[in-house]
C-alpha cells in the first residue's frame, strides 16, 4: 500500500457510504449488548428487508456511543437523531417512522443538545458509535492511518517524538507521565530489539475506558502504536488485553486481522524500510498485571508480580530490551496529534494538561456512562451538567476518582478543575477515568473498607507492606465499623496507612492507604463518630484539636 | 565498572557503580537491617527492610537493589526508617506462627535476631494465622509453611544455584505459598537433587532438616558465597579464615 493506494481507498469508502440515504448506527459495545443490542440489530435488518430498503439504508454495528445507562442506543445519520431504550419494536417504528417518513419516534428521542453532549470534547473517542469497528475502510475514511502514512513517508523518528512532546501529551494510564519524553528515553536507548506494548489491562473497579476505545475504534490503538514503533526504533508490539474484554480481544484480532491484509502492519509498511508487528497477550485479570513490570513478566509467560524500578522499562523490559509501555487512551491519542499538530492540542485543556480525558461515569449519578472532557474542566460540570446530578431526592457527598489509589473529593471542592496537578492537591489522583459518585446515603468508612477488600484481593503478595499490611488495614476498618474500633485504632490505622504508602514495592501496595486517607480528611467524624468510647476515660475538650490533622 | 563517591550517614564511602547501595554500606561496616537479601542470590527488593533515604527523591529506595550515583546522600538510620522497619518486622510477626519456644531454629533465627535489632517488643495487630500446611513427605527435611516469610531465598537458591526449581510461589496476596513442583508432595519432586542448599539458607524454621530438636538446628549461608565466587571468578575463598 502507498500513500496514494491509502487516499483512493478512504475516497472509495465515503463515496460508498454517500450511497446511502441513511445510515443507523446501533451500539453493539459491551453495554449496549448486555441489555439486547443483538435483537436491535437483527430487528433493523428485517426492516430494511422487508421494506426493500436495505441497499439504500445501512445498518452499522459500533462502539459505545456513551450514554450507557439508557441503551441500547442508536443513531441516525446524516441528520444525527438518537435514541435510547430501543428494543425490537421501537426498531421497527424507527424504520417505518423515522427512515421511511421523515417523522422522529418522540418517544425514545434523545435530546442531544443536552449538556450531556454539548459539554463534551472528542478526540479519543472521535470515531465511537460513528463508524463500523469491524470494517478497516471506514476507519480509514475517516482519515484513518494518514497519520501514520505521514510520519512513515515524510518525518524523521525525531520529529515525531519532537511533535509529540510539543503537545503536552500525557500518560492516561494514570502517573500522568509526559509521553514524548518516554518516547525519547526508549529511542535513545542503544539496543537493536526494542518493543512497544499497549497496557490494556484496565482493572480500576466501575472503569471501562479502555474498553470502549478497543471495542469502538481499535484501528486508531494500532495506528498509535505504529507511529510508536517508527519512533522509538521498534518492530514488534503487543497488546495486554485482559480476557475478560472477549470482544475487544476479537475486534482487536479482526483489525490486526485486516491492517496486515492492507500492508498497514507487517513489512515494509508503506513501501518503507519500517516494519512493525503487533500481537495480542491476554492477561487473567490480575490488577497488579496492569503495572508495568509485572505486565512484562506476564507477557514473558512468568508470574504477574512487580519488580522494583529503576530500571524502568524503557531501559530494561521486554526480554531486557528497552520497552515502550503507553495506555490504550494515551495511543488513541496519537494519531489525531499526528493529523491535526501539536499546538492544536495542546490548546485544548490546561497549559499543564493538554488534550481531553475520558471518564467513565458511575454511581449515583443520572446519565451513567462513557464521557469525554477537556482537561481542566471543573467537577462540577461534569456532574451536574454532564452527568445529570444525582438522581432525585438524594444529595450529592462526593466523586471518588483513581480508582482504588484514589480519593474521595467532597462538595467544598466541586469546583476544583479535573486535571492531574488538581486532583492530587486534594489527596486524589487521576488515575485511568473511573468516576463513582456518591450521595449522602454512602458511608466512607465503608467505601475505604471496600477498596481496601480489593487491594487485599489484589495484592501479589510479593512485599510485607501490602501482603499484610493491605490485611491489617482492612481488619482495622472492619472494627471501626462494627463500632469497635477505639481512639487507639484510629491512630494504628494512620500509622500502617503512612508505612504501607511509603514502603510497599510498587503502585498498588503505595496507593491502597490513599482511600483511608482521603476519607479521614474530608469525613473524619464519620470515623470519630463509630469509635467505642474507652471506659473510665474522659476526653480534654482541648483533645479534638490534636487529632483532627490527618 | 567505575568507582564512585556518595556519603552514607555522614559518612563519605566509595563504591563500585555496579554494587548496590547495601554493599557498599556493608563494606564500611554500616550495618542496614536484610531479610530477603543474601549474598549470592539475585536481589529482588520485597521485604523492604533495608529501605534507605536518597537525598532528592520523595520514596524511599531499597538499598539492595539500587544502584549507588556519584555524590549520592543516604541515609540509613532515619528515626521513619526506624519506625516502618519495626511495623514490617511485627506484620511478620502478626502474619504467620511464629512461636519461637517450641522451634528448632530457636536462638539461630533470623527472624528473631531481626525482632531485637529493630526494636520489637510487642504486637499491635491481630495474629492472622492463616492455616498452611506442614509437609514431611522429604527423606531428610520438613517444610513447615506455617513459619515461612516468603523471602524467596529457597526458591533463588535452588533455581539460580543448584539449578533444580523446585521451588516456587503459588497463591496471591495474603494466600502466597511455597510449593513445590506443581504443588506436590516435596517426596515425590523428580528435580529436588536434596542438595539442601535451601534449607539453609532459609531465614527461619520453615526449611528444616530432620531429626533436629527444639533451638538445635543452626544454619550456614556461608557456602553460598563460596560457590558463587568459584563460578564467577574461579576463585576459592577460604571459608574458615571468615569465621568469627
Ligand atoms: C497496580 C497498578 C495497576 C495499573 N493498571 C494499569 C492499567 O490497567 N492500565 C494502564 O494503562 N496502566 C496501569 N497502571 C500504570 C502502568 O504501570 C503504567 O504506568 C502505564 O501503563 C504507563 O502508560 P502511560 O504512560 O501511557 O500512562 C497500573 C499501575 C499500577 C501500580
Ligand atoms: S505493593 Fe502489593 S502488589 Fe505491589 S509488589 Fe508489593 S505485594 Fe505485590
Ligand atoms: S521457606 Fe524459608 S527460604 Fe523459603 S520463602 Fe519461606 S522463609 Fe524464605
Ligand atoms: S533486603 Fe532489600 S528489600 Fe529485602
Amino acid at each position: 500500500m502507498t500513500v496514494e493506494d491509502l487516499k483512493e481507498l478512504a475516497e472509495q469508502e465515503q463515496e460508498r457510504q454517500r450511497q446511502f440515504t441513511h445510515r443507523i448506527f446501533y451500539c453493539s459495545a459491551a453495554g449496549c449488548a448486555s441489555c439486547g443490542s443483538s435483537g436491535v440489530r437483527n430487528a433493523l435488518l428485517k426492516a430494511l428487508k422487508e421494506k426493500g430498503i436495505e441497499k439504500e439504508v445501512s445498518a452499522v454495528g459500533t462502539g459505545c456511543m456513551g450514554l450507557c445507562g439508557e441503551g441500547p442506543l442508536v443513531r441516525i445519520a446524516p441528520d444525527g437523531t438518537m435514541y435510547q431504550h430501543v428494543d425490537e419494536a421501537v426498531a421497527q417504528k424507527i424504520v417505518d417512522r423515522h427512515i421511511l417518513n421523515g417523522e422522529k419516534v418522540s418517544e425514545n428521542l434523545v435530546d442531544t443538545s443536552s449538556p450531556f453532549f454539548s459539554s463534551q470534547f472528542k478526540i479519543v473517542l472521535e470515531n465511537c458509535g460513528s463508524i463500523d469497528s469491524e470494517n478497516i475502510n471506514e476507519y480509514i475514511a475517516a482519515e484513518g492511518y494518514a497519520s501514520l502514512a505521514k510520519v512513515v513517508t515524510e518525518m524523521a523518528p525525531g520529529e515525531v517524538i519532537d511533535e509529540i512532546r510539543k503537545s503536552g501529551l500525557r500518560g492516561r494510564g494514570g502517573a500522568g507521565y509526559p509521553t514524548g519524553l518516554k518516547w525519547g528515553i526508549v529511542r535513545k536507548a542503544a539496543s537493536e530489539q526494542k518493543y512497544v506494548v499497549c497496557n490494556a489491562d484496565e482493572g480500576d473497579p466501575g472503569a471501562f475506558m479502555d474498553r470502549s476505545v478497543l471495542e469502538g475504534d481499535p484501528h486508531r490503538v494500532l495506528e498509535g502504536m505504529a507511529i510508536a514503533g517508527y519512533s522509538v526504533g521498534a518492530n514488534q508490539g503487543y497488546i495486554y488485553v485482559r480476557a475478560e474484554y472477549p470482544l475487544a480481544i476479537e475486534r482487536l484480532r479482526l483489525a490486526i486481522k485486516h491492517a496486515e491484509k492492507q500492508g498497514l502492519l507487517g513489512n515494509r509498511i508503506f513501501e518503507s524500510g519500517f516494519n512493525f508487528r503487533i500481537d495480542l497477550r491476554i492477561g487473567a485479570g490480575a490488577f497488579v498485571c496492569g503495572e508495568e513490570t509485572a505486565l512484562i513478566r506476564s507477557i514473558e509467560g512468568k508470574r504477574g508480580r512487580p519488580r522494583p524500578r529503576p530500571p524502568y522499562p524503557a531501559e530494561r523490559g521486554l526480554w531486557g530490551s528497552p520497552t515502550l509501555i503507553n495506555n490504550v487512551e494515551t495511543f488513541a491519542n496519537i494519531a489525531p496529534i499526528i493529523r491535526r499538530g501539536s499546538a492544536w492540542f495542546a490548546g485544548i485543556g490546561t497549559p499543564k494538561s493538554a488534550g481531553t480525558k475520558v471518564f467513565a461515569l458511575a454511581g449515583k449519578i443520572r446519565n451513567t456512562g462513557l464521557i469525554e472532557v477537556p482537561m481542566g474542566i471543573p467537577l462540577r460540570r461534569i456532574i451536574f451538567d454532564i452527568g445529570g446530578g444525582t438522581p432525585e431526592g438524594t444529595e450529592f457527598k462526593a466523586a471518588q476518582t483513581g480508582g482504588p489509589s484514589g480519593g474521595c473529593i467532597p462538595t467544598e471542592h466541586l469546583d476544583l478543575p479535573v486535571d492531574y496537578e488538581s486532583l492530587t492537591t486534594v489527596g486524589s489522583f487521576m488515575g485511568s477515568g473511573g468516576l463513582i459518585v456518591m450521595d449522602s446515603t454512602s458511608k466512607m468508612v465503608e467505601v475505604a473498607k471496600y477498596f481496601m477488600d480489593f487491594c487485599v484481593d489484589e495484592s501479589c503478595g510479593k512485599c510485607i507492606p501490602c501482603r499484610v499490611g493491605t490485611v491489617q488495614l482492612y481488619n482495622l476498618l472492619d472494627k471501626i465499623s462494627r463500632g469497635e474500633g477505639t481512639v487507639d485504632d484510629l491512630a494504628l490505622l494512620q500509622e500502617l496507612g503512612t508505612m504501607v504508602k511509603e514502603t510497599s514495592l510498587c503502585g498498588l501496595g503505595q496507593g491502597a492507604p490513599n482511600p483511608i486517607f482521603s476519607t479521614l480528611r474530608f469525613f473524619r467524624q464519620e470515623y470519630e463518630s463509630l469509635l467505642r468510647p474507652v471506659e473510665g476515660f474522659v476526653a480534654s475538650p482541648n483533645a479534638q484539636k490534636t487529632t483532627t490533622n490527618a | 565498572m567505575a568507582i564512585l563517591t556518595l556519603t552514607i550517614d555522614g559518612e563519605q564511602v566509595s563504591g563500585k557503580d555496579d554494587e548496590s547501595i547495601l554493599e557498599i554500606a556493608r563494606q564500611h561496616g554500616i550495618h542496614i537491617p536484610t531479610l530477603c537479601y543474601i549474598d549470592g542470590l539475585a536481589a529482588v527488593g520485597s521485604c523492604r527492610l533495608c529501605l534507605v533515604e536518597i537525598e532528592g527523591s520523595p520514596k524511599l529506595a531499597p538499598a539492595c537493589t539500587t544502584k549507588p550515583q556519584e555524590g549520592m546522600v543516604v541515609r540509613t538510620a532515619t528515626e521513619r526508617l526506624q519506625r516502618h522497619r519495626r511495623m514490617i518486622v511485627e506484620l511478620l510477626a502478626s502474619e504467620g506462627n511464629h512461636q519461637c519456644a517450641v522451634c528448632v531454629v530457636n536462638n539461630h533465627c533470623e527472624l528473631q535476631n531481626l525482632a531485637y535489632d529493630v526494636g520489637l517488643t510487642y504486637v499491635r495487630f491481630p495474629y492472622l494465622f492463616p492455616k498452611k500446611t506442614l509437609d514431611a513427605s522429604h527423606k531428610d527435611f520438613i517444610i513447615d509453611r506455617n513459619r515461612c516469610v516468603l523471602c524467596t531465598r529457597c526458591l533463588r537458591v535452588c533455581y539460580e544455584v543448584e539449578g533444580a526449581h523446585v521451588w516456587d510461589v503459588a497463591g496471591r496476596g495474603i494466600n502466597c505459598e511455597i510449593i513445590s513442583g506443581l504443588n506436590q508432595p516435596w517426596g515425590d519432586s523428580d528435580t529436588c537433587t536434596s542438595c539442601g542448599k535451601c534449607v539453609l539458607v532459609c531465614p527461619t524454621g520453615a526449611l528444616i532438616e530432620k531429626g533436629e530438636a527444639v533451638a538445635e538446628m543452626e544454619k550456614k549461608t556461608d557456602f553460598l558465597r563460596f560457590i558463587v565466587t568459584a563460578r564467577k571468578k574461579k576463585e576459592w575463598i577460604n571459608m574458615d579464615s571468615d569465621e568469627e
